[in-house]
């Protein structure tokens, strides 16, 4: 506490946020994944055509693209649809697992720690195996039953949680109770009706599959109410960094913050599922990356998780679906085969400390 | 800051001091433990009054009761606030917790202006005055240029600064300082608590602290408490509560006391009554 060279408080101190480089360098992924998605597969198409044929779609916009009608149909009518799917499904787990990492201040944390994956799994064999019929869409049962396992899990681990003292620890220990439990009922369900095993197994390891625009338009709206709410939430998510007791004394209310954002991640990433499967890894891996490359503020960190979330599940598909090519691979073994290199990679060149 | 001569204190018993915080009959119950029982305290403003007492005797508690962080009986007044948001509360009263959480990756800069979290509001950005009142904060207490550090890569005495810092960037009037010295070493310590000192002068803060140091608590503070098992036992000027009975009282501890200008000194014993300077400590 010695005498300070004076002027030094004029010092401007700078908070973290999403500074321009990084905000540029998660757009340019996405970009980037966009194109790559939309132009490699069975015809390969070039990239500057597709960027035409997108502006061309604009409104207002008319650009002659040079592609043929069916090239630009499969650009238009079907990949088009799957890359926005993945982009949705994609920033949303990622930007769910961002939150729940936060908001339960465990780096382990992942959008299934409540149970997501548990009762949208005993909801989707369910629908499976009573066989509910196949309407196509909004009304095809299985991503319905799928939902409402889903939020019913969150919902109970949720309300066991609080019963079982409020902490953190408790909610997580509910969660893992409820998990265990659907899954077993869930086995047993299974064990009774092994006819079903491939197609529930194949639900299971999750995919980007679109059927027109319906997948995607019905994952949007979802998206956005979660992407909405855990942004706004981004600095109270920073504040509850340093737990309940000190947020409190800051003046938050830790509870009540955290029951608003882990319900919205809940909410966006149960739609995840419930259109997409059980896709692992991309809600813990994405913005762990994040953490590594940008800092471990929320400002920085959930923002970023959307943009290079989305872009990492595009690429994922895109590996899915030509790597072995006519034949589809499961999204949820590429986001594991191509995600665990990646990471170790990124751990070992980082200095940075995130947790 | 050291060679800095502080303005004295108004003297209490000149006009009348208001009373910053008023403690009355507080009972707090933790899980089935009756943690504090009815217990009376009080800090005019400006006031520096430190509470001691053996470990468990509740004093964390007590610090917490004051945040609103437990469910209490009885009645605590912090003067000037008169809701019960959380929000108002942090504009007024502040705390430096005993084991803070040193939150990963988080930047010293943004960890100092948590502090502005109640008067910024939770989803609005931090201000240019936010910003500058971070910057002073850190620039007082040597960190200026530890704004982009992690604060997990301090060392503990910047460590301990930090925390102190984001407390004083709420600019409350009353600071709660639990145990603030414990992971310091006797430079640091002096200076935690010379800063807490100047600033209670400059901007006429209320302190209530805890310390285990007593003879720290002697000079800091204008008044002591000793709290055990969960009840005041004694309050009053150092000198009159650090005898050499209240301390084989409350903490089990064989002392002798000598006077110094500055205020008691506590020396540790060996075995009571061998020395004759304990003799004089024993009769204030
Ligand atoms: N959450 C709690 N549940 C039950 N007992 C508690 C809780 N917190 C503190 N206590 C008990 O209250 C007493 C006072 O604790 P504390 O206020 O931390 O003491 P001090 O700070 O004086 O060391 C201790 O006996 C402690 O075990
Ligand atoms: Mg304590």
């Amino acid at each position: 506490m010695s005498d300070q060279p004076a002027g030094r408080a004029d010092v401007v101190l700078q908070a973290s946020g999403l500074r321009p480089g990084p905000l540029a360098a998660g757009l340019a992924a996405a970009v980037i994944a966009v194109l790559a998605g939309l132009t490699i597969g069975p015809v390969d198409i070039a990239a500057h055509r597709v960027a035409l044929q997108l502006l061309d779609g604009l409104p207002g916009v008319t650009i002659d693209s040079g592609l043929s009608d069916a090239h630009a149909a499969i650009v238009e009518q079907i990949r088009l649809p799957r890359v926005a799917l993945g982009l949705l499904v994609g920033a949303t787990l990622s930007v769910s697992g961002a939150t729940y990492q936060g908001a339960f201040r465990n780096p382990l944390a992942d959008p299934y720690l409540l149970g997501i994956a548990a009762g949208a799994g005993l909801g989707a064999t369910i629908a499976i195996t009573s066989n509910l019929g196949d309407g196509a869409g909004v009304l095809d049962p299985v991503p319905l039953a799928a939902f409402a396992g889903a939020l019913i899990s969150v919902t109970v681990s949720y309300v066991a949680g609080h019963l079982g003292g409020r902490s953190t620890a408790s909610l997580i220990l509910a969660g893992i109770a409820v998990a265990s439990f659907l899954t077993a009922c869930q086995t047993y369900v299974l064990q009774a009706n092994s006819d079903a095993f491939r197609q529930i197994f194949a639900w299971i390891l999750g995919r980007i599959a679109t059927s027109g625009w319906s997948e995607p338009a019905l994952m949007l709206p979802y998206f956005l109410v979660t992407v909405a709410v855990v942004l706004r939430y981004r600095r109270a998510l920073d504040v509850l960094a340093v737990g309940d007791e000190e947020a409190a004394a800051l003046g938050l209310e830790p509870r009540r913050v955290r029951m608003i954002v882990v319900l919205a991640a809940s909410l966006g990433a149960a739609a995840a599922v419930s259109v997409s499967g059980l896709i692992g890894f991309v809600g813990i891996i994405v913005p762990h990356t994040v953490r590594l490359a940008f800092g471990t503020s929320n400002r920085l960190v959930l923002p970023l998780s959307v943009l290079f979330g989305g872009a990492f599940m595009v690429l994922a598909d895109l590996a899915a679906r030509t790597a072995l090519a006519p034949a589809e691979l499961p999204i949820g073994v590429v986001t594991a085969f191509l995600g665990a290199p990646f990471f170790v990679l990124v751990l070992r060149t980082s200095r940075r400390e995130i947790w | 800051m050291k060679n800095a001569t502080p303005p004295p204190i108004p003297k209490p018993g000149g006009a009348p001091v208001k009373n910053a915080v008023s403690v009355r009959a507080l009972d707090v119950t933790l899980d089935g433990t009756h943690v504090l029982r009815g217990v009376d305290l009080a800090a005019s403003t400006g006031e520096w009054v430190n509470i001691i007492g053996p470990n468990g005797a509740g004093k964390t508690t007590l610090l917490r009761a004051l945040l609103g962080l437990v469910s209490f009986d009885g009645e605590i007044t912090i003067d000037g606030l008169s809701d019960r948001r959380r929000s108002s509360r942090a504009r007024k009263v502040a705390y430096v917790p005993q084991t803070p959480v040193i939150p990963p990756g988080m930047l010293v800069a943004d960890y100092v202006l948590l502090g502005r979290t109640p008067h910024r509001g939770v989803f609005a950005a931090e201000t240019a005055n936010d910003r500058k009142i971070a910057a002073e904060v850190l620039t007082r207490l040597d960190l200026g240029g530890f704004g982009e550090r992690t604060v997990q890569s301090l060392s503990g005495g910047e460590r301990q600064r930090a925390v102190m810092g984001r407390a004083l960037a709420q600019q409350a009037d009353l600071l709660l300082l639990d145990e603030p010295t414990t992971a310091l070493d006797l430079g640091h310590q002096q200076d935690v608590l010379e800063l807490v000192d100047a600033l209670r002068r400059e901007r006429g803060l209320t302190v209530i602290a805890t310390l285990h140091d007593l003879t720290l608590a002697a000079r800091y503070g204008d008044r002591i408490a000793i709290l055990a098992q969960g009840r005041v036992a004694e309050t009053g000027p150092p000198a009159d509560v650090l005898t050499v009975q209240n301390i084989a009282e409350y903490f089990g501890a064989s002392v002798r006391i000598v006077d110094d200008p500055d205020g008691p000194v506590i020396v540790p014993t060996a075995g009571a009554g061998r020395d004759p300077v304990a003799q004089n400590g024993d009769q204030p």
